[in-house]
């Protein structure tokens, strides 16, 4: 790298590729700082379950009340609110009586076919979207027709359509993900650097590789965007979509357990479904950390 | 020496984009350039030269006149031309190998020996065991360095370059200036040369050709007779000061003149 002359090579010439890695810290002070914020997170999960189910010993203590000062506190019943462990025995119950895998398989079904295939139509037609402006103008008033209608309200018609099964459930989810995605990917078409499609352009670049190598990979992170924003309408559509009519199901199971006064249940039908918001989530952001290795990260 | 490129009464018109009338960019521009030889334009800005340079790339159409490389007309981009962009401009996504070979992968070229080519590219423009960074890792100036070896890799009759250094902060402008005229002198491209600064445009060209403001035309040519290799000292020599100096003067008065005027409609 050595140039003839010029003092000034030093100041713009790369250095060794040792000195971008980050300088060497204490190994167990680097490890805290890494796990810091699971250890924070978890903490004050921990916290707000022995709060809650320390509402459930004052209840069973002092029934008449705890007198903190001038104010006293009055826990509230078990039908209003059950604590962890009711919901913990509830959920075991759940899973003795054997309901919760058929329940499970029902709505399972319904996210799954729903979501994935909302999410194959949504990319493939979010990037013709983006990239042929004509047809963008076509689908427009539709896009935005049902996108600004809570596609839960189709769900009368639907069952009309496709009766109280599994069908009107995957039906919602699809209408109530696809939009997410699609719009997404479009957005990140739609918002591709110009300077990158002029490199394309200069090097001859037909359509299809200018797609392929600036459009595609450019538009992953608005793609990964929409799949994260979908995940919560699918879970909406499974869930109401079953409250409203259905024979099986998590958010069926709910329904019942509501109207029979049967809190604790609901609660754990609750967590369930937060459950696999979660589980998939989290997914999702492992798979980003995938595609997204180039991505520069805070230090 | 034979001629590279020859522009003969070139004009082009630039459609503004809100109101929808064409103005002229570029009206009857003559320009030879042999081949071998590195030839920069200077200009006021907004004269039409970064416009002249699209067009020579093939990016845009010329209104009038011709447009010839090595004889053949020019209609589209092609292998025989690569650009050095104003922005690095590098797909964030891929590591400096993989954008060294990205103009290759584009005109079907690439195959077996390509990583030996990226490798020697990396280490012609000193970015030595950089080979697999993400472009996000790298220095405006290691950047740039990346976008000229982007160009190189095509391996062009002609190399376009428009205004690389001019995000640069000065010092990194002016060591990326010593570097290009190492590797230039490796490779002894032809090289058209696109800047606003009447220093490097000395510096690096063996001749330096003025445009006049909006539209542009050549105003004037300056051979530079500076010998080569060329070192930064020489900025400060009096023959050196004395070139800028006359391409200073030149500029102002277009400058002055341009301020005067506002830009010509397409009749």
């Amino acid at each position: 790298m050595a140039t003839p002359s010029g003092q000034l090579d030093t100041i713009a010439s790369p250095a060794e590729p040792q000195a971008l890695v980050r300088r060497p810290t204490d190994a167990r002070d680097r490890a805290m700082r890494r796990h810091e914020p699971t250890i924070i997170g978890a903490a004050a999960v921990v916290l707000f379950f022995v709060v809650w189910q320390g509402v459930g010993i004052i209840r069973e203590t002092a029934p008449e009340g705890l007198a903190l000062g001038p104010f006293k506190f009055i826990a509230p019943s078990q039908l209003f609110l059950p604590t962890p462990l009711d919901i913990a025995r509830a959920f075991q119950a759940y899973v003795q009586d054997g309901r919760i895998w058929k329940d499970v398989a029902v709505s399972g079904q319904e996210l799954l076919v729903g979501y994935v295939s909302a999410a194959l139509l949504g990319i493939v037609l979010g990037l013709l979207i983006g990239w042929y402006a004509r047809l963008r103008y076509a689908l427009d008033p539709f896009i935005t027709f049902l996108y600004a209608t809570p596609r839960i309200v189709l769900l009368p018609l639907f069952i009309i359509w496709f009766g109280i099964g599994v069908e009107s459930k995957i039906a919602v989810v699809f209408l109530g993900a696809i939009f997410a995605i699609l719009i997404n990917t479009a957005a990140g078409v739609r918002n591709l650097d110009v300077n990158l499609i002029k490199v394309a352009r200069s090097f001859g670049a037909s359509d299809l590789q200018l797609f392929r190598t600036i459009a595609l990979p450019g538009s992953v992170p608005f793609i990964l965007t929409g799949l994260r924003l979908g995940i919560g309408h699918a879970l909406t559509g499974v869930v109401v979509g079953e409250l409203v009519a259905a024979q099986f199901g998590v958010g069926q199971m709910m329904a019942v357990a509501g109207a029979t006064f049967q809190s604790s249940k609901v609660f754990a039908g609750l967590f369930l479904i937060a459950g696999t918001g979660m589980l998939m989530t989290f997914s999702l952001q492992k798979l980003e950390q995938r595609f997204e290795a180039w991505r520069p990260r805070p230090n | 020496m034979p001629t590279k490129l020859e522009a003969r009464r070139v004009g082009i018109h630039y459609r503004r984009q809100r109101s929808g009338e064409s103005l002229i960019a570029v009206d009857g521009v003559d320009l030879r350039i042999a081949s071998g030889e590195f030839v920069a334009i200077v200009g006021p800005s907004g004269c039409g030269k970064t416009t002249f340079l699209n067009a020579v790339d093939g990016l845009l159409p010329i209104a009038s006149g011709s447009l010839l490389l090595d004889g053949r007309e020019i209609t589209a981009p092609g292998p025989d031309r690569a650009m050095v962009f104003q922005q690095p401009s590098l797909l964030p996504w891929r590591t400096v190998t993989g954008n060294i070979l990205y103009g290759l992968e584009m005109q079907r070229r690439a195959g077996t020996e390509s990583r030996s080519t990226a490798k020697r590219l990396v280490e012609l423009v000193g970015l030595r065991g950089f080979d697999d960074s993400w472009p996000s890792e790298l220095s405006g100036g290691m950047q740039q360095r990346v976008n000229l070896a982007r160009a190189l890799a095509t391996d062009p009759e002609l190399l376009l370059l428009d205004e690389p250094f001019a995000a640069l902060d000065a010092q990194t402008r002016e060591t990326m200036q010593q570097e290009l005229l190492r590797v230039w002198n490796e490779t002894r491209k032809t090289a058209l040369f696109i800047t606003h600064d009447i220093a490097e445009a000395v510096y690096l060209a063996d001749r330096v050709i003025v445009f006049t403001a909006r539209p542009g035309r050549v105003k004037l040519e300056v051979a530079i007779g500076l010998p080569r290799p060329r070192d930064l000292r020489m900025k400060r020599e009096a023959g050196f000061v004395e070139y800028e100096r006359t391409i200073w003067e030149t500029i102002r008065e277009e400058v002055l003149r341009s301020e005067a005027s506002p830009p010509a409609a397409v009749a």
